[in-house]
Formats: structure tokens, C-alpha cells, sequence
């Protein structure tokens, strides 16, 4: 479903993404895996038709982004890193909004679909509430239902659960693996043992280049008995 | 084109989702129709005509505008929400329009605002509704070229701040270009031809003849080719 070949990316003189090369199936849950700075939210930006690439190209549910960006995002959720939203409105006028932007026009069409990512976020609580006085976890739960509303076969996800505490951040898990049967999901993550508790592929980049690309299982095999960071930490090195 | 009503929706409203909507429209009701009473003389001037109104928006225009602009752009790339914007299914072309539209109908509601004071002086004597008329729409569509160089400052910005003071400059310039003192002063540094050319790259040179009730399609030509340029160069300034 999603089919990404030789993304480069370049910021001025810097390489931010190096040739990234890989393939994500319906079913699969890939966990985005780097150190600080290695290229992950840019390789997601260049799949989500945001950024343009300097070389290649993401093919998403068979659309091209360098030829067709608006179908790529059409069939695309994108939550980006710190969930940007706009702060001043409220969560409902947010959802109503995004709705509206997704094609979803009349009132019936749209109260239908709101209704279903308030219920699968867990947002009744803060509908009349403005952004800017969500606590960190609403707002990020925010940011999940405006991915989720068009209910698209492709879900990016930057960090889903950056900054949130331990329950929040089961929650959350718990959503993205109540949906991703249906789905090609791409979440990006340093913190490894989320690749554990959901992932079922993990892709490790470093500098811009991919450098693992295996099963969860795959990669404990390699150092058996060692813990997941002691083996992160062998395969990144290059970037310290 | 159909992403543009969403939009538009959403930035209009967004004005008076703080109080800065109020806060511009009373300034600027208290500015234009102070200026027009204390200054020009409304009452005392002994003629039933709106000049005395008008005869101060190309020097309004010149604070006014790049505050109803500043955010358009600036504040969409602090916040990040330029990208959650760029990752729906909308173009760049779509997005300028409809911000442009929305803050160019808030400028024009601050405009027609005033409406009360034609009325005052149809109570007081027998104005020219002609000349009313086309002086409310050159000045809105003069409202709408100085909107169209803000937009175009604040999407090279994500510093409001810059964006106002960027728009306030080169509008600035544009007024001064065919005000008759900065003309004078063209005049003794160049020949009279190249003063002359200067002056017509000028919203005062355009918007006189409008308050004088001619509507001469040189002078909208003028004002749509300035918008119409500012806003392409805005498309061009979002290319990530
Ligand atoms: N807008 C930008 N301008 C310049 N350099 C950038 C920009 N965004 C990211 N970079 C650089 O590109 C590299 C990869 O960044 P990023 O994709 O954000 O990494 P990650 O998400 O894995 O932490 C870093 O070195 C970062 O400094
Ligand atoms: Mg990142």
C-alpha cells in the first residue's frame, strides 16, 4: 500500500534523507525507528506530499506523490510531530472543519463522521473546548481523530506518542491497533520498546539511511539476550 | 476551487474567534471617521460628499491592511499548522485564494462600516450617489491590492511581526510613489517622464479619480494586476 523508492532529500547543503527505500502491506504496523535528526519525520513529510523529494518517490495505494500529491493525500492521515491544530478554535469546530476539508459536506455526512473519531478518541468530554487549553494528551488525541476522519487506508504517524504518560500512551497504542487490520500504518518512535508493544515491522534509519528493515523478532535475534537499545545502539552508531 | 468555501469559512470566522476582530474595526471606524470629522471637516465643509471620508484611505490602508494580513501566512508556519493545512487534500493556489477572500471581506465590512455616514449626509443635503458609490468600490478594491502585497509579506515570514512591518513598507512605498510632495522631490532627482512612470506604479494616482465618481478601467486594471501578481508570487512563496 505504501511503496517508497530512493527518497533523497536535501536541506541546503545537508542530506536529510539518503536513498530510503521500503514497502508497507495492509495489516502492517511499521515502527519508524532513529535516532534525533536521522531523517524520520522528513522521509514522512515526503510521503505525505508536504515536502517535495530532490530523488524519488512514495507510491501510496497506487498514487504517484510526485504526479498525483492531492490523491496520495486524499487516501492518507497525517499526524504530524506535536500535532499542530489551530489553537483558537474549538475541538468541534476543529473536527467540523477538517471534515469539511475532506469532502464531507453536508451536516448529516459530517456529524456522522465526527461522531465516530469523537467516540474512537475519546474527545465528548472537550468538544466546546478551545485547542490551546487541551492538556498535552487531548491535544494529541485531537490530532489522531483529524487522521482518522476521512478513515483513510493510510495512517502516518510522527511520534503518535511523544510527551504523553504511561497510560495516555497505552491508550493510544490501543487505538492504532484497534485500526490497523484495515490499514497501512507508519509510526515513527525513539522509544523502543513501543516497536514491542505494537509494531509488527521495524525499519531502523540512521543519517538518512535505512539500516535494519525486519520483524520485531528479527532484530532481537540478532544479539540474543540483549536488551533493544543495547542493539539500537550497535546499529546507529555512526550517528553519535 | 471547491476546497475555497471551507476555507474562506474558517479564516473569516477565525477574526472574531479573538478579540482582535473588534479591536480593528473600532480602531479603524474611529480612525477613518474621526479622520473625516476633526480633520477633514464633515460637518463644517458645507458640501454633502463622502470626500472628506475617502480622501484618507490610501494612508489607512497603509496601517490597516498589513494588520488584517500579518497572520495570514506567518502565523500558519510558527504554529506548524501550514503543515497539517498542506496535508489536506487542497493546492497551494485553493489556500491563497481563500485566505486572501476572507481577509479582504473583513477589510471590506471595516469599510462598509461607515455606511451610517452617507447616510448622515443624505439626511444633511443631496449627496451624489454615484460618486458615493464608486468611491466605496475603489476603495475596496484598492483595500484588496494592499492586501494582496500583505499576504504575499507574510507568507515569506513566520514572524507576524516581520509580515506587518514588511507590508506596511512596501505599501508605504506604493503611496508615496504619487503623493504629490514625494513627486515634487522624483521630479528634481529625475527627468519628469521617469517621475511621472514611477507614479503610476501608485495606489494614490489610481484611487483619486474613484473618489471623484470616474471608474477608469486603467485604474482597476491597475489594482487587479497588483493583487493579481502579489498573489501569484504568493503561490510561489508556499513551493516547499
Ligand atoms: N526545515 C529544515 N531545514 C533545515 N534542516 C532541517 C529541516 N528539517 C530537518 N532538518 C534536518 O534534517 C535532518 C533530519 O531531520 P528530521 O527528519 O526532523 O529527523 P528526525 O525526525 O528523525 O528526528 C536533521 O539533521 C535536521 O536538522
Ligand atoms: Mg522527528
Amino acid at each position: 500500500m505504501i511503496e517508497v523508492k530512493g527518497l533523497v532529500k536535501n536541506y541546503g547543503s545537508t542530506r536529510a534523507v539518503d536513498g530510503v527505500s521500503f514497502t508497507v502491506r495492509r495489516g502492517e504496523i511499521l515502527g519508524f525507528l532513529g535516532p534525533n535528526g536521522a531523517g524520520k519525520s522528513t522521509t514522512m513529510k515526503l510521503i505525505t506530499g508536504y515536502l517535495r523529494p530532490d530523488a524519488g518517490t512514495a507510491v501510496v495505494n497506487g498514487h504517484d506523490v510526485t504526479r498525483d500529491s492531492l490523491a496520495v493525500r486524499r487516501n492518507l492521515g497525517y499526524l504530524a510531530e506535536s500535532a499542530p491544530a489551530y489553537p483558537e478554535m474549538t475541538v468541534g469546530e476543529f473536527l467540523d472543519f477538517i471534515a469539511a476539508m475532506r469532502g464531507y459536506r453536508t451536516p448529516a455526512a459530517k456529524a456522522e463522521r465526527i461522531g465516530h473519531v469523537v467516540g474512537l478518541c475519546h474527545l465528548q468530554a472537550v468538544l466546546g473546548q478551545t485547542i490551546e487549553t487541551l492538556s498535552k494528551g487531548y491535544k494529541q488525541r485531537v490530532g489522531f481523530a483529524q487522521a482518522l476522519l476521512h478513515d483513510p487506508p493510510v495512517l502516518v504517524l510522527d511520534e503518535p506518542t511523544d510527551g504523553l504518560d504511561p497510560n495516555q500512551k497505552n491508550e493510544v497504542r490501543a487505538i492504532i491497533r484497534q485500526l490497523a487490520a484495515a490499514k497501512a500504518v507508519i509510526l515513527s518512535t525513539h522509544i523502543l520498546e513501543e516497536v514491542d508493544a505494537i509494531c509488527n515491522r521495524v525499519i531502523i534509519i540512521s543519517r538518512g539511511r535505512v539500516v535494519v528493515d525486519e520483524t520485531p523478532e528479527a532484530l532481537h535475534a540478532r544479539q540474543p539476550g540483549a536488551r533493544l537499545d543495547e542493539i539500537f545502539r550497535t546499529l546507529t552508531r555512526g550517528d553519535l | 476551487m471547491s476546497q475555497i468555501p471551507p476555507l474562506f469559512q474558517r479564516e473569516f470566522l477565525g477574526y472574531f474567534r479573538t478579540p482582535v476582530a473588534y479591536v480593528f474595526l473600532a480602531v479603524f471606524l474611529l480612525a477613518s471617521v474621526g479622520l473625516a470629522f476633526f480633520v477633514s471637516q464633515f460637518f463644517k465643509a458645507g458640501n454633502a460628499s463622502l470626500e472628506g471620508y475617502f480622501v484618507w484611505h490610501t494612508w489607512l490602508f497603509v496601517f490597516f491592511a498589513p494588520a488584517a494580513g500579518m497572520r495570514l501566512w506567518a502565523e500558519e508556519r510558527r504554529s506548524g499548522t501550514l503543515e497539517l493545512l498542506f496535508t489536506l487534500p487542497v493546492t497551494p493556489l485553493e489556500a491563497v485564494l481563500a485566505k486572501f477572500l476572507a481577509a479582504w471581506a473583513f477589510l471590506a465590512a471595516g469599510i462598509l462600516l461607515s455606511f451610517p455616514l452617507a447616510l448622515t449626509a443624505a439626511w444633511l443635503g443631496d449627496p451624489d450617489w454615484g460618486i458615493i458609490a464608486a468611491s466605496y468600490c475603489g476603495s475596496i478594491l484598492m483595500a484588496g491590492a494592499y492586501l494582496a502585497v500583505c499576504s504575499l509579506m507574510s507568507a515569506l515570514t513566520r514572524n507576524q511581526v516581520v509580515g506587518f512591518v514588511l507590508g506596511l513598507f512596501v505599501n508605504l512605498v506604493l503611496v508615496f510613489l504619487g503623493w504629490s510632495v514625494f513627486n515634487g522631490v522624483l521630479a528634481a532627482v529625475f527627468p519628469q517622464a521617469v517621475a511621472d512612470l514611477l507614479a503610476n506604479f501608485s495606489h494614490t494616482s489610481h484611487f483619486d479619480a474613484f473618489t471623484k465618481g470616474i471608474v477608469d478601467p486603467k485604474d482597476v486594471m491597475f489594482f487587479v494586476s497588483l493583487g493579481g501578481l502579489c498573489l501569484f508570487l504568493n503561490v510561489l512563496a508556499l513551493e516547499r
